[in-house]
C-alpha cells in the first residue's frame, strides 16, 4: 500500500504491517477472530512475491513458519487461543532454536472455544508459559488499528534482532476495530544477523544472539530442540550444555529488555492514583483518567505496549510514587499478579470476563464507589 | 429395511428450530441417519457450523447426548465414550445397545480432524463418523479446506488476477478412509435419501467403525439460491463429481449409475464460487476439471468390477 492515510480494520492493518515489515511467508489456520489476517495476506500475497499456505492445523501452521523462517523468510502466522493452545509444542521449539517468527493471538474468552467472537485477554500468561520449560519471549500489545500495523513491524524487527519468537498480543475488539490508520514509508526495518561460519547457536563475542544462516546457503546445519551445542549438535546429557543453552535463551532476553520494552505515561507526573492497562483496555483507561481529572482526582496511566518482558522496573518506580495502583484487565488477574509481585504501594484487580470490553465508566466506578481512592 | 412414512414418524433426535442456514444440507443429512438408528445415540460433534447452530442459547436441538470437543477431537472423544461404554458392558452396568455417532465437517474432517480420525478407524471403535462435506470453512467465513474443489474461489484461495481460485485437488478422503480396512464405507448424498438411509442402516449394523461421506450444499459458501440445495446434490451425484458408493469389506459397489453423465458445467455454472472458472480465458481450467472427474469416474467403475 502507498504511504497514507487509510480506513482499515485491526486485522487487515495487522497484515498490511506484516507485508511492510518484509513478511514473505504465512502459514495459518482459519479461526475467529484472527481469520482476516490471513484472508488479507492470502489476497495480498500474490502482488507482495509471498508464499501464503493455509495449513491443516495450528500445530502445522507454526511448523511450516519455523521451516519457512530457516529458508530464510520473515514469517508469521496468526490464530486465537484455542488455536495456540495447538501450536504450543513448537512455540517450544522455535524458542529453543532460537527461530525468529511473529505469532498473532487475536484473543477471544476461553478457556477452550469459548466465547467465538468475544473479546478477552485471557493469553496474557498462556503465551508467556504454555510451552515447556524456562525461556523468555517477547509481547506487544497493540490499542488501535494504528497499532496494529505498527507494532507488526516492530514484533518482526524485534524476532529477526533476538532470533525469538514475538507474540503481537491483540483482542477481538482491536482486531475487529475499524478506524484510521496511517500508512508509512519511513519506518526502520531489522534483518536477521547473518555470518558465514560462526556457530549458529552459540554467544557470537559479547552478542547473545547468535548470527543465522539459512538452509540452501551451504552451510551444514543442524537444527533441533534437543538440548545442542553451539553447532546445533544435540548434547542432551551435558549438563554445562544444557545450562548455558537454556541460560542464554533467557539471557539475550532480559540483559537486553531495556531495548525492548515500551511503556507509555499519560498524565502521570502529579499522579496519586495509577491505572496500568494494556490493549483495547488501556483505551478505556485513558478515558477514566481523563473523567477523573474532570473530577478533581490525580489518576495517571501506565501503558504497557510491551507486556513480555515484563515492565518490572518501571512498574516498581510507579508504585514507589503513587498511593494506588489500579489494573483493569479482561481475565481473572493475570498481569496483576506481576503487578503486585513489583508493587510497593496497594493493588486493586479490576476483573472482567463476561466477554465485554471493560468501560470506562467501570473503571472510575470501581475507583470511586469502593472508595479505594478518599 | 425402514419405509420413509416410519422414519419420518419417528420422533427427531436432532430437533427443527436450530440455526443452520436456510438450505443447509447438514441438518438434513444428519436428521436422516440419525432416524434410522435401531438403538439410542451418544453424539460428538467438531467444532463447526452444525456444532454452533445447532446449540444456541437458550436451546439445544439435540435429544441425545451430545458432546462437542473442540475442532480436531471429534472422533477420539468417540474412541474413550465408546471403549468405556464397552468396558461397562462387560461389567455388566449396561445392556443395551447404543450407538455412537461422530460428526464432521470437511475441515474438521479432512484437515484438522484427519489425524484423531485415523486414529480412532484404526483402533476399530464401532462407531460411525459422518463427514458433512460442504467443500471449505464455512462456519469461519468461507476459507478453504482439503475437501474445497479445484478452481473454487474462496477467501483463503480467492480467484483474483494472479489465481483462479484454489489451486490443488480435493483430497480424496473416502478412499483414505477405505484404506483403513474397516468394515463400512460409503459417499452419499442427501437428494437420495433412501440410498443415504440404507447405508446408515449398514453402518448401524456393522461390527466396528463406518464412515459416511455426504455432499453438503451450503448456499452462503457455495453461492448458490437455498431452493438449489437438493438439486445440487443430485447434479453433484449425476455429475459424476460426487458418486453415489459403498465399500463393505473392501468391496467397492456403485449404487447409482447416471443414465447420462451430465458435463460438470451443470454444477459448477449455478455455484457462484466457480464464476470466474466461465471467462472465456479460462476454457482450460473448465476442460481440466472435467477431464480429472472422467478419469476418477472410470477408476471408480475398475474398482467397483473387481
Amino acid at each position: 500500500m502507498k504511504a497514507g492515510s487509510y480506513l482499515l480494520q485491526g486485522n487487515e492493518a495487522c497484515a498490511e504491517g506484516a507485508i511492510r515489515a518484509g513478511c514473505k511467508f504465512y502459514a495459518g489456520y482459519p479461526i475467529s477472530p484472527s481469520s482476516e489476517i490471513m484472508e488479507r495476506i492470502a489476497n495480498r500475497f500474490p502482488e507482495c512475491k509471498g508464499a501464503f499456505i493455509q495449513m491443516e492445523d495450528e500445530i502445522a501452521s507454526i511448523s511450516a513458519v519455523i521451516g519457512a523462517s530457516w529458508t530464510g523468510a520473515k514469517a508469521m502466522t496468526a490464530t486465537s487461543g484455542p488455536g495456540l493452545s495447538l501450536m504450543l509444542e513448537n512455540i517450544g521449539y522455535a524458542i529453543m532454536t532460537e527461530t525468529p517468527c511473529v505469532i498473532v493471538d487475536v484473543q477471544r474468552a476461553g478457556p477452550s472455544t469459548g466465547q467465538a467472537t468475544k473479546p478477552s485477554q485471557g493469553d496474557v500468561m498462556q503465551i508467556r508459559w504454555g510451552a515447556s520449560g524456562d525461556y523468555q519471549i517477547i509481547a506487544l500489545c497493540p490499542w488501535s488499528v494504528q497499532e496494529m500495523y505498527d507494532l507488526t513491524i516492530e514484533s518482526f524487527n524485534l524476532s529477526e534482532q533476538f532470533r525469538v519468537p514475538v507474540f503481537l498480543l491483540c483482542d477481538e475488539a482491536v482486531g475487529h476495530l475499524r478506524e484510521k490508520c496511517v500508512i508509512k514509508d519511513d519506518i526502520e526495518i531489522i534483518n536477521r544477523k547473518k555470518a558465514k561460519g560462526k556457530p549458529p547457536f552459540g554467544q557470537d563475542g559479547d552478542d547473545l544472539i547468535p548470527p543465522m544462516p539459512s538452509f540452501g546457503e551451504g552451510e551444514r546445519l543442524l537444527v533441533t530442540g534437543s538440548t545442542h551445542n553451539e553447532w546445533g549438535f544435540r548434547k542432551t546429557s551435558d549438563p554445562d550444555v544444557q545450562m548455558r543453552l537454556v541460560k542464554r535463551l533467557s539471557d539475550k532476553i532480559l540483559l537486553n529488555q531495556d531495548k525492548i520494552i515500551r511503556t507509555e505515561n499519560y498524565l502521570l507526573d502529579d499522579a496519586e492514583i495509577g491505572i496500568i492497562a494494556y490493549g483495547i483496555t488501556a483505551r478505556a483507561s485513558l478515558k477514566a483518567v481523563k473523567i477523573l481529572r474532570e473530577k478533581g482526582i490525580k489518576a495517571g496511566l501506565l501503558r504497557l505496549k510491551t507486556l513480555w518482558p515484563f515492565p518490572e522496573k518501571v512498574i516498581g518506580e510507579l508504585s514507589a510514587m503513587v498511593k494506588k495502583l489500579i489494573v483493569p484487565e479482561m481475565n481473572l488477574g493475570q498481569i496483576v499478579r506481576e503487578i503486585e509481585r513489583v508493587s510497593k504501594c496497594d493493588v486493586v484487580r479490576l476483573s472482567k470476563v463476561n466477554g465485554e470490553v471493560i468501560t470506562p465508566s467501570e473503571i472510575v466506578e470501581e475507583l470511586l464507589l469502593a472508595k479505594y481512592y478518599s | 429395511m425402514a419405509k420413509l412414512k416410519d422414519l419420518i414418524q419417528k420422533e427427531p433426535i436432532m430437533e427443527g428450530g436450530h440455526r443452520m442456514c436456510l438450505g443447509c444440507g447438514a441438518p438434513i443429512i444428519v436428521n436422516l441417519i440419525l432416524r434410522t438408528s435401531d438403538a439410542p445415540v451418544v453424539l460428538a460433534n467438531a467444532t463447526g457450523c452444525l456444532e454452533v447452530a445447532s446449540t444456541i442459547f437458550p436451546f439445544t436441538a439435540w435429544r441425545a447426548p451430545w458432546i462437542h470437543s473442540a475442532f480436531e477431537n471429534a472422533a477420539a472423544t468417540a474412541s474413550g465414550i465408546e471403549t468405556m461404554y464397552r468396558a461397562l458392558r462387560k461389567k455388566g452396568k449396561i445392556n443395551k445397545k447404543i450407538n455412537f455417532v461422530a460428526f464432521g465437517g470437511d475441515g474438521g474432517t479432512y484437515d484438522i480432524g484427519f489425524q484423531s480420525l485415523s486414529g480412532a478407524l484404526e483402533r476399530g471403535h464401532r462407531f460411525l463418523y459422518v463427514c458433512y462435506d460442504n467443500g471449505a470453512y464455512m462456519n469461519t467465513g468461507v476459507q478453504r479446506s482439503s475437501s474445497t474443489p479445484f478452481g473454487a474461489s474462496t477467501t483463503t484461495s480467492p480467484a483474483g488476477v494472479v489465481i483462479q481460485g484454489k489451486l490443488q485437488k480435493r483430497k480424496d478422503l473416502t478412499k483414505i478412509v477405505v484404506a483403513h480396512n474397516i468394515p463400512y464405507v460409503a459417499q452419499a448424498s442427501p437428494h437420495n435419501w433412501l440410498d443415504l438411509t440404507k447405508k446408515a442402516e449398514k453402518a448401524f449394523s456393522v461390527d466396528g467403525p463406518s464412515f459416511i461421506n455426504v455432499v453438503s450444499p451450503c448456499p452462503p459458501g457455495w453461492k448458490s439460491e437455498a431452493k438449489d440445495t437438493i438439486g445440487l446434490s443430485k447434479i453433484a451425484v449425476d455429475t459424476c463429481f460426487w458418486p453415489l458408493y459403498e465399500v463393505e469389506n473392501g468391496k467397492y459397489t456403485i449404487n447409482y449409475k447416471p443414465k447420462e453423465k451430465l458435463p460438470i458445467d451443470a454444477w459448477l455454472k449455478p455455484q457462484g464460487r466457480f464464476r470466474h472458472l466461465f471467462k472465456p480465458e479460462n476454457a482450460e481450467l473448465l476442460k481440466q476439471i472435467q477431464q480429472d472427474i472422467d478419469k476418477e469416474w472410470e477408476a471408480l467403475q475398475r474398482l467397483a468390477s473387481l
